[in-house]
């Protein structure tokens, strides 16, 4: 999550400043440069700290997950490496060349750096996407009982499965969303200051533009992500809605409180109060009005009526899958073949529910709903809202009058912020909303982790957590003197 | 064409290739070296900034092969990954705690309002260039002397000592290995220094630095050169898979591999002769002998650690528990869709090359420091 901060802008800016310094190249216009400089400034002060818990994003997988690591290195480790040599290597080569290149190589020669950099970051999020989309989603694999790990069977297949495409397409465009939010919150600033006006409003021109495009794209990949988990998770789906029992022609909740000490299975209320449009759920999830839609306790507790088996009954199915699993490794052990071969086979029948076998109670299938319900209506009532400000923008741009708007740059200017908090929903929406599960239905967090006592994890929590804090006050305060000094200096 | 390979292989070719990257990493070290001497070879702000500004252009590279290093280990060798990282887990999360601060520091060092000030940053890149390359080199040391750890049948670790890695840090033969790659890092940080920055004093006082840290990181490259031809070593006998201790595994290892001692020989003549054309012989190419010499040692090194059948990442407190480069690696199909991505890595390097070449076309001066954007 706090990796997750950096990395939108990061993503969205090296495009926008890509834009900036091609019109300067097309125009020969110095204040572009400007411009195109001044942003680079943000976007190397924000790069470094990405770069910073970018390390320790690789690396965390080895030192706190090191079971999950075992169990999915083959399959993730590829993607991670094809990133690697393609996409880091882009970055961290044209990057200088970006900053440091200016008067070092030819005009066309920096422009083509400005946007390798933009391209490499954008590759460097496609496989790390690519592996997350498959941990919701795990295709294109076999588990290997005498590995005890999963095993790679067809590398286009986990590229281009539809979670990889859509966890990609839906990352990037909210990420380019958020860049552009930055850049009209920064510029919205400078004209409420009255300073820098030309460029503010040049700024918030093209990014409204890029937010409008990108707006587009988060709409259509955020319904058609919607749809996939509603095949895939549906667990997360009801939980995205507080559904908890299952029903045809099921609403969306457009607003709601949730009722905090609701559990699965009690006969308590799920919501204080909501407001519902009929019929959308299921129209969403299933492409068809009218449809089942199953909620919580039916993926919980099992519902026979529409054949959805619960997590009640794979727990069952996972502990024989467990046991057996064990006996085969002894029996091998052993050298007894034909007890091997027995535990095999019933393993085989019951491998796919192996990481419910790990699960403590039924309960436990399912993600905390409340935070998942919240993070997810926020997400889609700012993503409502950004729009509307692009389109506002662009319109009195075009009458001439935007730095006259007062309350518009103000809006522009705290749609900064919402930027923030609706990509942060989205991601404990996506992470949240998928536990108990580091690979869904395959195995669970609370053993995809090291053998490490309490103490050692706290004490590097606390590490972390305090020179991450330090450097992202550093981070925060630097751009603020560099927003101060603005693209005129 | 590569489907059609072994698996045995293609795990052998996944060393290599790691070994390649791991090497590669070792040679880029010049950025953590420089940042070292910041501290002693540089006298005054002017020339802090030029050695800053001058490393500062190829930090990311350095970082990012480290990323990629941990990253092919991760696709290949997915138990060594899972069982080092998440076994040794304080030796390696102190590293990456050093490469945060790395990572922000050239960027924040001198930008107003930073919160820490360029003192604070400065001493980010020193514990850096110094804690951080030890511990590397303490970590690749136990691929010699072991560590203590236990695997279950499900291929889970358990660390047998609570020091979780530390421990490394307090064998002799690791902490020279450590202290040898700092020196070196210095060697070559200097030697890049000579070949990128055009100021007199600067580049007089680097050449002087190649020399004495040379002769700073002799007496631990004996060490290290000692250990590896007298100690017992972690060999797999090959028939049944068992780990076994042998006499001088590494001594027989050099005589099995005629290509490493090779190897070895070339890279260490190699680095002196950088040392002595940029000390002596008033050269600025020596980072050119002391970068291609330290890859040579570095796979040379990784070489004797992992083939001839040996276990290249050994517990002493569960023998049979230590890895190979056989029992380690991804299965056939993940290695061999690798081996067709990394035929891209030759086009990779040609335009790092390219890029490298037009940046460094001229020397870095204090003139340019002052009207062109710098850290």
């Amino acid at each position: 999550m706090y990796h997750w901060i950096f990395v939108p802008l990061t993503l969205g800016l090296s495009f926008l400043i890509a834009f900036f310094e091609t019109i300067y190249v097309k125009t020969g216009n110095e204040d572009w440069k400007k411009l195109t400089k001044f942003w680079m400034t943000l976007f190397g002060v924000n790069f470094a700290i990405g770069v910073a818990t970018g390390i320790i994003m690789e690396f965390q997988f080895g030192t706190n997950w090191s079971n999950y690591s075992w169990m999915v290195g083959d399959i993730f480790g590829a993607p991670l490496a094809v990133e690697g040599i393609f996409a880091f290597f882009i970055e961290a080569t044209f990057f200088a060349v970006m900053f440091f290149g200016w008067s070092r190589v030819s005009k066309g020669f920096h422009l083509l750096s400005t946007w390798m950099v933009a391209i490499g970051s954008n590759l460097s999020a496609v496989w790390i996407l690519v592996a997350n989309g498959w941990m919701q989603y795990p295709t294109a694999m076999q588990f290997n009982p005498d590995k005890a790990r999963f095993e790679m069977q067809s590398f286009v297949d986990v590229a281009l499965s539809p979670a990889a495409v859509q966890k990609f397409t839906h990352t990037t465009s909210s990420s380019f969303l958020l860049s552009s939010l930055f850049v009209l919150g920064v510029s919205g600033l400078f004209l409420l200051q009255k300073r820098h006006q030309l460029m503010a409003k040049r700024s918030m021109v093209v990014a409204s533009i890029f937010g409008l495009i990108a707006t587009a794209f988060v709409a259509f990949n955020g319904d058609e992500s919607a749809y996939h988990i509603a095949q895939r998770q549906p667990m997360k789906l009801a939980a995205m809605e507080g559904l908890y029992d299952g029903q045809n022609n099921a609403p969306v909740v457009a607003m709601g409180i949730i009722n905090a000490s609701k559990k699965p299975g009690d006969k308590e209320p799920s919501f204080v109060g909501k407001v519902e449009i009929p019929g959308l759920l299921s129209l969403l999830a299933n492409r068809e009005a009218g449809t089942f839609v199953p909620g919580v306790n039916d993926l919980v507790y099992g519902n026979p009526e529409k054949q959805i088996v619960g997590a009640k009954q794979r727990i069952a199915s996972g502990q024989i899958a467990v046991t057996e699993l064990a006996n085969y490794k002894a029996a091998k052990e052993r050298g007894d073949a034909a007890a091997a071969a027995t535990a095999l086979t019933t393993f085989n029948q019951h491998r796919d529910d192996l990481g419910y076998g790990y699960l403590k109670t039924a309960a436990d299938a399912a993600p905390p709903v409340a935070p998942t319900f919240y993070a997810f209506h926020i997400m889609i009532a700012l993503g409502t809202l950004f729009p509307i400000i692009f389109i506002l923008v662009l319109y009195f741009a075009w009458k001439g009058n935007l730095e006259e708007k007062g309350w518009l740059n103000k809006l522009a200017f705290i749609s900064l912020f919402l930027g923030y908090v609706a990509s942060q929903a989205g991601w404990v929406v996506a992470e949240v909303g998928r536990q108990p599960w580091a690979i869904q239905g395959l195995l669970p967090v609370n053993v995809a982790g090291s053998n490490l006592s309490a103490t050692n994890v706290q004490i590097t929590f606390f590490m972390f957590l305090t020179i991450f804090t330090v450097l992202l006050v550093a981070e925060i305060r630097i751009m603020m003197k560099q927003i101060k000094i603005g693209p005129e200096a | 064409m590569i489907g059609n390979l072994e698996h045995t292989l293609l795990q052998q070719l996944w060393w290599l290739i790691a070994s390649v990257v791991g090497s590669l990493f070792l040679m880029l070290t010049f950025v953590q070296g420089g940042q070292t001497l910041i501290f002693t070879t540089a006298k005054s702000e002017e020339e802090r900034s030029l050695i800053i500004n001058s490393i500062g252009r190829k930090w990311e590279l350095t970082f990012t092969t480290l990323v990629l290093f941990g990253g092919a280990l991760f696709a290949a060798f997915p138990l060594f990954y899972a069982t080092s990282f998440g076994g040794a887990y304080w030796v390696w999360m102190l590293i990456l705690f050093t490469f945060i601060g790395q990572a922000v520091s050239f960027e924040y060092r001198k930008k107003p309002d930073n919160v820490l000030g360029a003192k604070i940053y400065e001493i980010f890149m020193l514990i850096n260039g110094t804690v951080g390359i030890l511990l590397i080199g303490a970590a690749v040391g136990t691929f010699f002397t072991g560590s203590s750890f236990t695997l279950t049948k499900f291929n889970s670790v358990i660390w047998d000592t609570p020091f979780r890695g530390l421990e490394a840090a307090l064998n002799v033969f690791n902490v020279a290995f450590g202290l040898f790659l700092v020196f070196l890092a210095r060697v070559l940080g200097a030697m890049y220094i000579v070949n990128h920055i055009h100021h007199d004093q600067l580049v007089a006082r680097a050449r002087k630095a190649t020399l004495i840290n040379l002769v700073f990181a002799l007496p631990f490259l004996l060490t290290v050169l000692g250990g590896l031809l007298t100690m017992d070593g972690f060999a797999i006998d090959p028939n049944t898979g068992k780990v076994f201790m042998e006499k001088a595994k590494y001594l027989h290892n050099l005589l099995a591999m005629p290509a490493v001692p090779v190897l070895l020989l070339l890279g260490l003549v190699s680095v002196i002769y950088g040392v002595v054309a940029t000390a002596f012989l008033k050269s600025n190419r020596g980072i050119w002998f002391g970068g291609l010499g330290t890859v040579l040692v570095g796979l040379a090194v990784f070489c004797l650690a992992g083939y001839n059948n040996t276990a290249f990442y050994p517990s002493v407190t569960s023998l049979q528990s230590s890895l190979t480069i056989y029992n380690a690696s991804s299965s056939k199909y993940t290695l061999t869709v690798m081996s067709y991505v990394a035929i891209g890595v030759p086009f990779v390097l040609a335009y790092i090359a390219y890029v490298w070449r037009l940046m460094d076309a001229r020397q870095l001066t204090l003139a340019e420091l002052a009207k062109e954007e710098n850290y």
